[in-house]
């Protein structure tokens, strides 16, 4: 304000009876001002008719014509996969994106021993990335990308078979060229060759299996026994202190099992009578959460006496904490697999098979196994694994011998309504 | 403000037209000038349309989409998806706004006397308290809530203490926990939604308090107000505008809010957000997240702006 005199006339009298008092008026030099401000236009524009303006251009923007052009195309009409030009003999890189914690450290805790003897060997650098945390968020995130036919950045990934599954049926990732995977093809163990979602492997490998079993706290179980996931789910003894997890393959698939049908083979009535039994628990409080990967805390804590939960931690939770303990319920467990796969458009296919091809070389993979502790899935190694591991190499969360096998069961591949209802279904079990 | 309309008129300020003759040079500065506020609002109003307008009609498109992924997405204008949502999931928006009007109320009852203090009675110590109230935020919202699992663990001291006590019979014959354990129940998720929003109320209500002049206490005093009058006719009112803003931003995000839901809740404590995370991302029904956001959105307005008319502060939005 630069124009025009100040105002210092003291306030009228008579306008001052306590009653009237105001905390918040101005003083009379500031009314002036603002007075000022408001009849010569130069005031910046006030915030109500900001407001109504921005709401007016936020209706207008979202108005119906543009409302009707934001559809999303339809995926799945590239069959078979989109390779881009393949830059692996210029460019000796490779992106690997994996799981946290899903690959062998060094005592520095920063490097990684097999993906730097890979490198020596090949001259390949691999430039990974930990930046898959939860199946659907990484699908969240690579979704748009894919559908709209662009590089992800990444040669290869790791993701859940159910998601594999889905990338395979949406045609959002290359087919494998088999003369880049001998070793991969030779020691592929039998319980991994062929599954229903990807028969002869064409399009994955498995990078590891993933068992879900049983898994208590002895300590709050406190002499309650515990034999089968109906133990879980009906002894009043463990009200509220039982955990299922999110993964609705896991937790689902050994309800069915519990209820002596196949989950390999179920009918939709089957999976129903499933939904029913776990509701039937839930609404008695049976159950305290449905967890996603933090459920490792609350049952080494004691707050879950028992719960469904990945092997692969189980060896981890048992060395730190004896109380921990698994079970394998005589109806059998669930087995799934995390796989490599290379997305549409990556620029390095062939580099990203010859990283596949090496893991599937005893050697590393069972450098591997020792120190994530998952099911492996390469034949032969047991003698490599022995090595470097006296007790992993007898484990049979991580290698399973032909019992263990004979219990494994998966899950069978659903079209896409299928999952849509079956996680639509399970959703409303857990709450939302 | 009543009284300055009765004050007489000031000096005229010049107006634009006819400028008066003797300063030629006003006019093309003032031109200038009248474009400046715009000029400098463009980078937010363009963050707005990208980040806030853009999404938000997207979102709008696809809740009247209908498709699958494999098949594409149209727009339909399938309206039913917004009154199939809301009679799939009544019950959590219900319950999304109780958890949060509760952790608003125990916000501020907590909050108020806390300001109060630092405003008035802390003296040199006021800085210190500060920096204490604003403290948590110098560590992960995720770490903190993981936090509380580790405090109110069932084998924990202070489930122990409180079944001990016995309050946990009485919050558990109120339906607020379960048993003798306060994790997975409704008590633990709006302790969780309080404390996590905690310094959203303090510190509005500090600023307001803080601008109250003491010398207004001395002339209640005078007047023959005793504490409880002082507070109610003076500190209250003066204070309101600060009570309205730290309730509304306690109670905006924490209807929202699905993390402490998450962790520190059970089946049935899934609020809102948990229901439109699990479609979004789980069920892969976008049309019905995004409905769902929208009523959210709705609900949240209608709640905010009753809340705004009722205390008597509009000046604030």
């Amino acid at each position: 304000m630069t124009t025009g005199p100040t105002d210092p006339r003291p306030p009228p009298k008579g306008t001052t009876r306590m009653e009237q008092y105001e905390p918040d008026r101005p003083s009379p030099t500031r009314a002036a001002a603002v007075r000022r401000g408001l009849r010569d236009g130069r005031a910046a524009p006030s915030r109500r008719s900001l407001l109504r303006a921005g709401a007016g251009g936020a209706l207008a923007f979202g108005g119906l014509g543009a409302l009707s052009a934001c559809g999303i195309p339809p995926a799945g009409h590239t069959q078979g996969g989109v390779p881009a030009e393949d830059h692996s003999e210029k460019e000796k890189r490779v992106a690997f994106s994996n799981w946290t914690e899903y690959m062998d450290v060094d005592d520095s805790g920063r490097g990684h021993p097999t993906l730097d003897a890979f490198t020596g060997r090949t001259g390949i650098e691999v430039t990974y990335t930990e930046d898959i945390n939860d199946n659907t968020e990484f699908f969240g995130k690579i979704k748009p990308q894919l559908a709209a036919g662009q590089d992800t950045g990444r040669d290869l990934v790791v993701l859940t078979d159910w998601l594999a599954a889905r990338l395979i049926r949406l045609g959002w990732v290359q087919k494998l060229d088999p003369s880049h995977l001998p070793h991969a093809y030779a020691n592929l163990s039998p319980q991994f060759r062929s599954p229903d979602w990807d028969p002869g492997r064409a399009y994955s490998y498995p990078w590891q299996g993933i068992a879900a079993v049983i898994a208590y706290n002895r300590k709050a179980l406190d002499g309650v026994e515990v034999r089968t996931l109906s133990d879980l789910l009906d002894n009043p003894e463990l009200k509220g202190r039982v955990g299922l997890l999110t993964e609705m393959r896991d937790t689902m698939g050994l309800v069915l099992l519990d209820m002596e049908k196949d989950p390999e083979r179920f009918t939709a009535d089957d999976y129903d009578a499933g939904i029913a039994r776990l509701q039937k628990a839930v609404d008695k409080g049976q159950v305290r959460r449905f967890t996603g990967n933090d459920y490792t805390s609350d049952l080494s804590r004691g707050d879950f006496a028992a719960c469904v939960a990945w092997a692969g931690d189980i060896v981890q939770l048992k060395a730190d904490n004896p109380d921990i303990g698994f079970l394998i319920p005589d109806s059998g467990y669930m087995m799934s697999s995390d796989n490599l796969l290379i997305p549409n458009k990556a620029r390095h296919k062939t580099n990203a098979e010859r990283l596949i091809d090496y893991y599937f070389e005893p050697r590393p993979a069972a450098e591997l196994a020792a120190h994530i502790n998952f099911v492996c899935p390469v034949d032969g190694v047991r003698d490599e694994l022995a090595r470097i591991d006296e007790d992993a190499a007898d484990d049979p969360l991580i290698l399973p011998d032909k019992d263990m096998q004979a219990k494994s069961r998966a899950f069978r591949s659903l079209s896409a309504e299928e999952e849509t209802a079956c996680e639509a279904k399970f959703a409303k079990l857990t709450g939302a | 403000m009543a009284t300055v309309t009765q004050q007489p008129p000031p000096p005229r300020a010049p107006s634009p037209s006819p400028p008066p003759a003797p300063v030629p040079r006003v006019k093309p500065a003032r031109r200038r000038g009248r474009r400046t506020p715009y000029l400098l609002l463009l980078p937010g109003l363009l963050w707005l349309v990208v980040f806030f307008v853009l999404p938000v009609a997207y979102q709008a498109s696809t809740s009247v989409q209908t498709g699958s992924l494999e098949e594409g997405y149209e727009v339909t204008w399938h309206f039913a998806t917004y009154g199939d949502a809301l009679s799939a999931y009544w019950p959590q928006f219900v319950r999304s706004v109780l958890y949060a009007a509760s952790a608003t109320v125990l916000c501020l009852v907590l909050g108020y006397p806390l300001a109060y203090l630092i405003a008035f009675r802390a003296g040199r110590w006021r800085n210190l308290i500060m920096i204490l109230v604003i403290a948590p935020f110098f560590a992960g919202f995720l770490i903190r809530t993981l936090a509380w699992k580790t405090i109110l663990a069932d084998g924990g001291y202070v489930v122990g203490a409180l079944d001990a006590l016995h309050v946990l019979d009485v919050t558990s014959w109120l339906g607020w926990t379960a048993g003798d354990r306060v994790l997975a129940t409704p008590l633990a998720v709006v302790c969780g939604l309080t404390y996590t929003f905690l310094p959203f109320m303090i510190l509005p209500l500090y600023t307001s308090l803080e601008r109250i002049d003491p010398r207004l206490h001395e002339a209640a005093n005078d007047l023959y107000a005793g504490p409880a009058t002082t507070f109610r006719r003076v500190t209250l009112p003066l204070s309101m505008p600060g009570v309205v803003s730290g309730t509304l931003l306690t109670f905006i995000p924490a209807t929202g809010d699905y993390i402490n839901a998450d962790l520190l809740g059970s089946t049935d404590t899934r609020m809102i957000g948990n229901v439109i995370q699990t479609q979004f991302l789980r069920v892969l029904d976008y049309p019905t997240a995004a409905a769902l956001s929208f009523l959210l959105m709705a609900a949240i307005l209608c709640a905010v702006t009753v809340h705004i008319r009722t205390s008597g502060t509009e000046d604030l939005v």
